[in-house]
């Protein structure tokens, strides 16, 4: 299920294309957003997905988990820690996830959000 | 230099009519190019089918008052300080270029219609606001150009490289620098080379405006747009197919903060 950007929402952050352990996630000549240069090399890490700040980038499902209609949306919301999922099938059918962002701190400049006991 | 105004002297020689013709005919051609542009990339009928698509998801139903009130609020904080681009440096470089250019374009018009002539007064507020805006216009660019562009901050590009996409933003820049040193050298009296800034200064503005359909021009307007569907559609619980918040407990992850997209 390789990825794709919303190219009305994206503002060429960046910040896939940081992400990216493929290095596909690249920022177009003419419009300067970003875009999967070569969804066949798409690892399917979804990283580049949970770190958009726009919500722009989406997931194209395989045509047996979810075909046409379907969608796979991310929300970040990086002030509570968690990283909310929606499938959404082409019958109508919705699953909404919820899971804690469980990314370790690191980096002298990451200042933390929250004290937790593992990260005093 | 700041308080005169450069079309003045200007219209010792070039007289106002042609001026304000040439000011009537940019915005032409602003029109001519985004219409052109909607038409032939088909991104009007994109986002009006996408949001016709997602209302379908709707939860609840947006009252007038409440629309009204979601677009204000948008209008003032979403598009007026353009927070899609989060906080940082690339928010601030936006909102100079942004506001400076918007006043530069005003100023330009208060200007060439109502203070050039024969029998017009000057005004010091306008001419120093067309200076102003002009100064923040490069201030916000260059920062923008040298240093903030992504595929130069986030791919690791040198910053001498140059794409289509610099067209809107090189175009801007030129207008405004030419602009500056076009009023400088003819308020100095270098008549040489306030001729040769005020060629510079035409021919900017000309690849600025008449470079619409190719440039990013129009993303003024539909930046907004974008914005004001955007929120209209968390409002309406469509959410563009989004999940909702979560609803979770305080605690619930370390929610670091991500650095700068710079690990090349
Ligand atoms: C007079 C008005 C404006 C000027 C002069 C202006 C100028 C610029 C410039 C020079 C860029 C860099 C483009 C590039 O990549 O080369 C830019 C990008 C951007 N602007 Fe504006 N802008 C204006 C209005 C707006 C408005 C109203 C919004 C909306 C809410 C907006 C949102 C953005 C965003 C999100 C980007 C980065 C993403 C993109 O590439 O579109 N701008 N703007
Ligand atoms: S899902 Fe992973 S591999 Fe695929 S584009 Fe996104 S970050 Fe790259
Ligand atoms: S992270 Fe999102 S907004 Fe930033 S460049 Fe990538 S797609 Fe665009």
């Amino acid at each position: 299920m390789s990825t794709f950007v919303y190219m009305t929402r994206c503002d060429g952050c960046g910040h896939c294309v940081d992400i990216c352990p493929s290095d596909i996630m690249h920022i177009d000549e003419n419009i300067r957003r970003a875009k999967n240069i070569e969804p066949n090399f798409c690892w399917e890490c979804y990283s580049c997905v949970k770190a958009c700040p726009n919500h722009a980038i989406d997931v194209r499902g395989y045509a047996d988990f979810a075909p046409m209609g379907h969608s796979v949306r991310v929300r970040r919301e990086e002030e509570k820690g968690t990283i909310s999922w929606k499938i959404k099938f082409r019958n109508g059918t919705t699953k909404d996830f919820v899971s804690p962002i469980t990314t370790k701190p690191w980096g002298k400049k990451i200042k933390m959000i929250i004290e937790t006991p593992l990260n005093k | 230099m700041l308080e005169t105004n450069p079309f003045s002297l200007l219209s010792e020689v070039v007289p106002t009519v042609v001026m304000q013709v040439f000011i009537i005919a940019m915005v032409l051609l602003i029109a001519f190019g985004t219409i052109i542009q909607m038409i032939h990339h088909k991104n009007l009928t994109y986002f009006f089918n996408n949001a016709k698509k997602a209302k379908l998801q709707a939860t609840r139903e947006v009252g007038a008052a409440e629309k009204a009130k979601i677009i204000a609020k948008t209008t003032v904080y979403d598009i007026g300080t353009t927070s899609e681009l989060g906080f940082g440096k690339r928010r601030l470089a936006h909102v100079l270029g942004m506001y400076g250019t918007i006043i530069f374009w005003i100023a330009s018009a208060m200007l060439v219609f109502c203070y050039t002539g024969a029998d017009k007064t000057s005004s010091t507020l306008w001419s120093m606001l067309w200076h102003v805006g002009a100064i923040l216009t490069c201030v916000g660019g260059f920062w923008f150009w040298f240093f903030l562009r992504v595929d130069v901050s986030a791919e690791a590009h040198p910053w001498y490289r140059i794409i289509k996409a610099d067209l809107f933003v090189l175009a801007l820049l030129a207008c405004s620098t030419f602009g500056l040193a076009w009023s400088y050298t003819q308020f100095n009296g270098h008549v040489g080379l306030s001729f040769l800034f005020f060629a510079l200064f035409v021919v900017s503005n000309l690849v600025l405006f008449g470079g619409v359909y190719w440039s990013k021009f129009a993303h003024m307007f539909y930046k907004p747009g974008a914005a004001i569907q955007k929120n209209l559609a968390e409002a309406d619980g469509s959410r563009d197919n989004l999940p909702p918040p979560a609803d979770a407990p305080e605690q619930f992850g370390l929610g670091i903060k991500r650095e700068e997209p710079k690990h090349y």
